[in-house]
């Protein structure tokens, strides 16, 4: 085995890039629990956000309109929960599992002819001198715009959700809505524009998958990333930053087992293959248990179904 | 008791229906069970395009049907007792994992003739199999690989730690060593034939070492896409030309051609012909092909691929040719002596200069 042949700063800057569909997904996933919706079709969202993406960007052959088009997609997918869940009040968690079980269906049915076909390429953004600086150049500066703009969505959640009066409003919608619906908010509409958001957030997700990593689509091409994502909700104790930080290490590791293998690692591929998940399992069961509380930091009324006249 | 009857019968009118719809044609029904979806642009794709020939060939007299992305196991196992039992008279099974499935399956219908893709099972007497010699391709790429790389690392895609997979990483590695005493080769396992996900993430951290000729024994283009994205990375088409992304990184291509084999036994299934059977060709046959030899590379790299090529085509030369070594150092082939089919078919170990374990 030779270690030596794994570049950090290489390794740093492909992590980051494995970990965007996770960052996007998650985040939308932590707006829409913030505001007291759980929705386990992240998977499924995401799954449509790949393929119409890449339906979109086939199409019209601009990158753009394809992000675009995955995100009107997973946004879409997430309309049909919004209404279940907020007009017609079924269980959130049965809902949400039966969107990512049709979210897979769809997107397969969709995909028919799709395989194998090439989207238009997205180039990484030119940052000129920036991109020759040594090491850092490497690890910041070679990327394409959505890597940055997942940066940017969760600095851009965090800053609403601390300091704007929107934020507060959905948090206070989330920890107790008979207490904001008395104030006056309107907390169906609130929570369906939180869903919508989380929807579109996965469906870009999903379409970064499609258009930049693979690039192809393929029948399951999310692979899971979804559940990944909602596991870094919680590992997040739902704060914005620790979910960049989450799925970097799940990034991470992912990125790493493969290069372990390929530089001649004498651990079974089998071991390698299933640590990033295990990894995950791990802290989410640290995080849970003894003083880190992250279990008492979820909005309170997580998964509950409103109606006024209660 | 009466729903079970009742069942039963219904049960039993439904077969006279299906086998009465059977017996009312005339026509061959001739079914294939890919493993991936047509469009992957790779094996299934090649062995689609063999399924058309048929067609091509027979026309009218034939009736062909086809059920793709089928996975290995007891799913495979439905699809063939459904085709069997749907009137289909000749099923070719074409990955190497739905051997089990199609030995079982025969076994129920023995009036049903079975080909099954690179295996080497046949239980009954309906059972053939066929098979490429893709290592004679491979031994084309290593040569090609060889000479490329600056970096003195090739890369291999591998599937799962089979023999015929295995053949394929031994006869690049000999033969890129053979004309580069330096080169060094990782193997990334990627368990799946298609997964374009995984082919690309084990792609990237090959070429994030330092490999810069990637081999794949994947079926997706999407090792091909990553390596589109590092100037100076080359890879190979697999199983089908993939030149939609040549001249480069794509600058030559293994091609599975099994139009002429599905022609010959369907063939021979009508004219009464038709006998068990273990085909086993290569390039000299025809059966692999390789795609055109790209600008991307210099002429005297294209030349010496194509002495290879010639070589192995005419039967003056073996791509497993003695003197060779196991990993472990043992002696496994004398000087001038050739492996025979039986030691290739059963492959199990790395020759020597590569490191790495085969996964068990």
């Amino acid at each position: 085995m030779d270690l030596s042949a794994i570049n950090p700063a290489v390794l740093v800057a492909s992590l980051m890039v494995a970990a965007v569909p996770i960052v996007l997904a998650a985040i939308g996933e932590l707006v829409v629990e913030k505001a007291g919706v759980l929705n386990l079709g992240v998977e499924g969202m995401m799954i449509m956000g790949a393929i119409c993406g890449f339906v979109a960007a086939v199409a019209t052959g601009s990158p753009v309109l394809g992000f675009v088009g995955g995100a009107v997609g997973g946004a879409a997918l997430s309309l049909i929960f919004a209404v279940l869940t907020q007009y017609l009040l079924a269980n959130q968690v049965a809902t949400g599992l039966a969107l990512t079980l049709f979210g897979l269906g769809v997107s397969a049915l969709i995909g028919q002819g799709y395989n194998g076909i090439k989207p238009p390429s997205i180039g990484d953004l030119p940052l000129g001198p920036l991109a020759d600086i040594p090491v850092l150049g490497t690890i910041l500066f070679r990327h394409d715009w959505v890597v940055y703009l997942s940066i940017a969505v969760i600095a851009a959640v965090w800053a609403v959700l601390k300091y704007s009066r929107a934020g507060l409003v959905l948090r206070a919608v989330g920890e107790n809505h008979d207490a904001a619906h008395a104030l006056g908010y309107k907390v169906v509409r609130i929570r369906v524009l939180a869903i919508l958001f989380g929807g579109a957030m996965a469906g870009l997700g999903g379409a970064y998958v499609s258009l930049i990593r693979v690039p192809q689509w393929t029948d399951g091409i999310t692979a899971g990333a979804g559940w990944i994502a909602l596991a870094i909700v919680v590992f997040a104790s739902w704060r914005p930053w620790r979910v960049l930080i989450g799925a970097y290490l799940f990034g991470g590791i992912t990125v790493l087992q493969l290069n372990l293998q390929a530089a001649g690692a004498r651990i079974p591929v089998e071991y390698l293959s299933m640590s990033p998940y295990l990894i995950t399992i791990l802290v989410l069961v640290i995080m849970s248990s003894g003083r880190g509380r992250a279990s008492a930091q979820a909005p309170a009324a997580l998964g509950q179904n409103f109606h006024a006249s209660r | 008791m009466k729903r079970r009857i009742l069942l039963a019968s219904a049960a039993l009118g439904l077969g006279l229906v299906m086998a009465g719809g059977a017996f009312a044609q005339d026509k061959l029904k001739a079914c294939w069970i890919y493993v991936g979806p047509i469009g992957d642009g790779g094996w299934t794709f090649q062995h689609d395009q063999g399924r058309l020939a048929v067609e091509a060939a027979y026309g009218d007299k034939v009736e062909t049907a086809y059920q793709e992305s089928v996975p290995e196991g007891a799913d495979a196992e439905r699809v063939l007792t459904q085709m069997a039992l749907s009137g289909c008279k000749i099923i070719f099974t074409t990955s190497f994992g739905y051997m089990d499935a199609t030995n079982n399956v025969a076994a129920k219908f023995p009036d049903v003739k079975f080909e099954h893709a690179t295996g080497f099972m046949r239980a009954t007497p309906n059972v053939s199999t066929y098979n490429a010699r893709f290592y004679e391709g491979r031994a084309v790429m290593g040569t090609i690989a060889g000479l490329m790389t600056k970096s003195n690392k090739i890369g291999y895609i591998g599937s799962f730690p089979i023999p015929e997979v295995i053949q394929g990483i031994n006869a690049s590695f000999i033969h890129a060593r053979k004309v580069n005493p330096d080169v060094s080769i990782s193997v990334v396992w990627a368990y799946s034939w298609f997964d374009p996900a995984k082919e690309a993430d084990a792609a990237k951290a090959l070429i994030e070492q330092g490999v810069d000729v990637i081999l794949q024994h994947t079926d997706s283009t999407a090792p091909m896409a990553e390596a589109a994205k590092t100037p100076g990375v080359i890879g190979f088409g697999q199983a089908s030309d993939m030149s939609e992304y040549a001249p480069s990184p794509r600058v030559s291509a293994i091609i599975d051609n099994w139009g002429p084999y599905y022609v010959e036994r369907v063939g021979a299934l009508m004219d009464g012909s038709y006998a068990q059977s273990d085909t086993w060709a290569g390039i000299g046959a025809g059966v692999v092909g390789i795609g055109a030899i790209t600008d991307a590379i210099p002429a005297e790299v294209k030349a010496a691929a194509e002495a290879v090529a010639a070589s192995i085509a005419d039967g003056s030369y073996h791509p497993f040719t003695g003197p060779l070594m196991k990993q472990d150092g043992s002696a496994w082939l004398a000087d001038g002596e050739r492996a025979d089919d039986g030691t290739l078919a059963g492959m199990n170990f790395f020759v020597e200069g590569i490191t790495g374990e085969i996964p068990k």
